[in-house]
């Protein structure tokens, strides 16, 4: 138990350090990134979902895993989809 | 080495992925690659999860062919400018996956004795609660599909702080008699479901960039304290990262603001009109011809985006006319205020959308020092972010709030509707100052015309 709110409490500190350095223009997909991130509950689904042994179990346990799923796939991919489209610059061409 | 190290050893990796995958997104040039890794590292942790044995599948298989088809159809087909609700959708989801894990977790072993795990499962419920029906609220009022405006009632705090004591009470008697308690913790579940809708109907339009940033963070936390439950580790790091990054986010959020995060969240901004504050003066309008003629001759131009911007779908039309100006000689820079539109960095994807370079959208912090240079400053649907009264007016309710100074360019032009304050209901002294141009119209159409104007 004291070893799980070790790792919590460093990895904290570890996110307060990587985060600190996004810039501003990429806070959106930031936010929908790390969102998709906090899908992770879906370990946690997968096994309620598939271990569950009564009816009732098993119903919350595909739901959540449902929700969690459209969470990870729609937060990574409406991210990817926002990256896109961050671009530089063209070199040389100016639009004349 | 046996199973259970192997499906540990992919979590280890998944968490670097994770992490890896966040600090990529830190420059636009790696960002899209370290969404991917971190993508990766999800498949992982799930694949590792999936090899534990043991399991029904065609629950599962069920639960992900369901929840993929609609996240992919939802990210494939949402309208940039929809962002901000879509990302609270999502991050209610989050909430509602994790109150549901903890829920089956305590319906399929029901401990006997207050303990370590029974304390995870009653705040995996309650974030969890509180971050769904938050989050769902924060979606109707970014969807328009509930008033905008703070939705204040008599005696609200001390509504909330009643459900607050109620949620604190049940989770007490759940604890320490957690299998016989099962109404309890369902009390528990729907009293925090009902402080998620008091904390968020309160907040105003402008504030939402708070909110979903605070909510971000919770849909982490909810998740963090999932994985205290069934002691995984993969979920407690990542669910902390993400904890951390919204709280980062809504401190900057809250910075960009001038204003404290329980002002925010208790303040119910805007919900009382400011009695007039009496700014008053000519207000001087411009045509889209004359507009032209000023723009034509100007040598730097910065664009101030808000909302307005993206309610009127505006941003393409807004990238054309930048690029005629560029080609005419003209700098041209798009300067982004932090809180500008409903979400972090709104603006900078709506026009990274419409094919601005991102070396042009600049901070406050790298256009003010310059303003003075500035030939003309085209304020596009925002308000409250270039309100001079937040530094000059000790009265204003906006006072301390940095803003792009706009009022200091040699020309400013105001695209509005009409001289209607902004979301936050205060008066803009801007309008009435002697070098401000009011160009009344829908922003779309009146650039249009600027447009035109150029390529005539």
């Amino acid at each position: 138990m004291t070893m799980l709110l070790f790792i919590f409490v460093l990895a904290m500190f570890l996110g307060f350090e990587l985060i600190s350095k996004v810039p501003s223009q990429l806070h959106t997909p930031l936010m929908s990134g790390s969102n998709a991130i906090s899908g992770i509950t879906i370990v946690g689904a997968l096994l309620a979902a598939g271990r569950g042994n009564q009816t009732f179990t098993i119903i919350l346990g595909t739901l959540a895993v449902i929700f969690a799923t459209i969470n990870v796939v729609g937060g990574y991919l409406v991210t990817d989809r926002m990256l896109a489209m961050f671009k530089h610059k063209p070199k040389g061409n100016n639009p004349q | 080495m046996n199973p259970r190290s192997v499906i540990e050893i992919a979590y280890i990796v998944a968490a670097v992925l994770f992490c890896i995958g966040i600090k990529m997104l830190s420059s636009p040039d790696t960002a899209r690659r370290g969404n991917l890794v971190s993508a990766v590292g999800m498949l992982l942790a799930v694949v590792a999860t999936l090899l534990a044995g043991g399991l029904h599948y065609q629950w599962i298989l069920a639960g992900i062919v369901i929840g993929s088809a609609v996240g992919a159809f939802a990210a494939r087909t949402v309208q940039m400018t929809a962002m901000p609700q879509m990302v609270a959708l999502f991050n209610g989801f989050g909430g509602l996956a994790s109150l549901l894990v903890g829920w089956s977790e305590y319906h399929a072993h029901r401990p006997e004795t207050f303990g370590f795990t029974v304390v995870a499962v009653a705040l995996t419920v309650i974030i969890g609660a509180v971050t769904f029906s938050g989050s769902l609220v924060a979606y109707g009022k970014l969807a328009e599909r509930l008033p905008g405006r703070p939705i204040i009632f008599k005696a609200q705090h001390l509504v909330s702080a009643a459900v607050l004591v109620l949620i604190i009470l049940a989770a007490g008697a759940f604890s320490l008699r957690p299998a016989a308690s099962y109404p309890a913790f369902l009390l528990m579940a729907a009293a925090a479901l009902i402080l998620g809708v008091l904390s968020t109907i309160p907040i105003g339009g402008a504030d939402m960039p708070v909110v979903i940033c605070l909510l971000n963070s919770y849909s982490g936390l909810a998740a963090c304290a999932a994985g205290f439950v069934i002691r995984n580790n993969v979920l407690i790091v990542s669910g902390s990262l993400v904890g951390a990054s919204g709280l980062i986010l809504t401190n900057i959020m809250c910075k960009a603001m001038n204003r404290s995060l329980t002002n925010v969240l208790f303040g119910g901004f805007g919900a009382a009109r400011t009695k007039k504050s009496g700014y008053q003066g000519d207000v001087r309008p411009i045509t889209p011809e004359d507009t032209y003629y000023l723009l034509e001759a100007a040598r730097s131009v910065v664009f101030v985006p808000g909302y307005g911007m993206a309610a009127a779908q505006a941003q393409h039309v807004v990238r054309e006319l930048g690029e005629l100006l560029a080609a005419n000689g003209t700098d041209v820079k798009y300067a982004i205020h932090p809180v500008a539109g409903r979400m972090p960095g709104h603006m900078n994807v709506l026009l990274a959308e419409a094919n601005v370079p991102y070396e042009q959208l600049v901070e406050p912090e790298d256009v003010n020092p310059i303003m003075d240079t500035i030939d003309v400053a085209i304020v596009i649907g925002a308000n409250d972010v270039v309100n001079p009264a937040a530094r000059d007016d000790e009265e204003s309710p906006l006072y301390g709030m940095p803003i792009i100074e706009v009022d200091r360019a040699r020309t400013c032009i105001v695209l509005k509707r009409s001289l209607n304050p902004g979301f936050s209901g205060v008066d803009n002294p801007l309008f009435f100052k002697e070098n401000t141009r009011m160009l009344f119209g829908d922003a779309k159409a009146s650039i249009s015309a600027l447009v035109a104007e150029f390529k005539d």
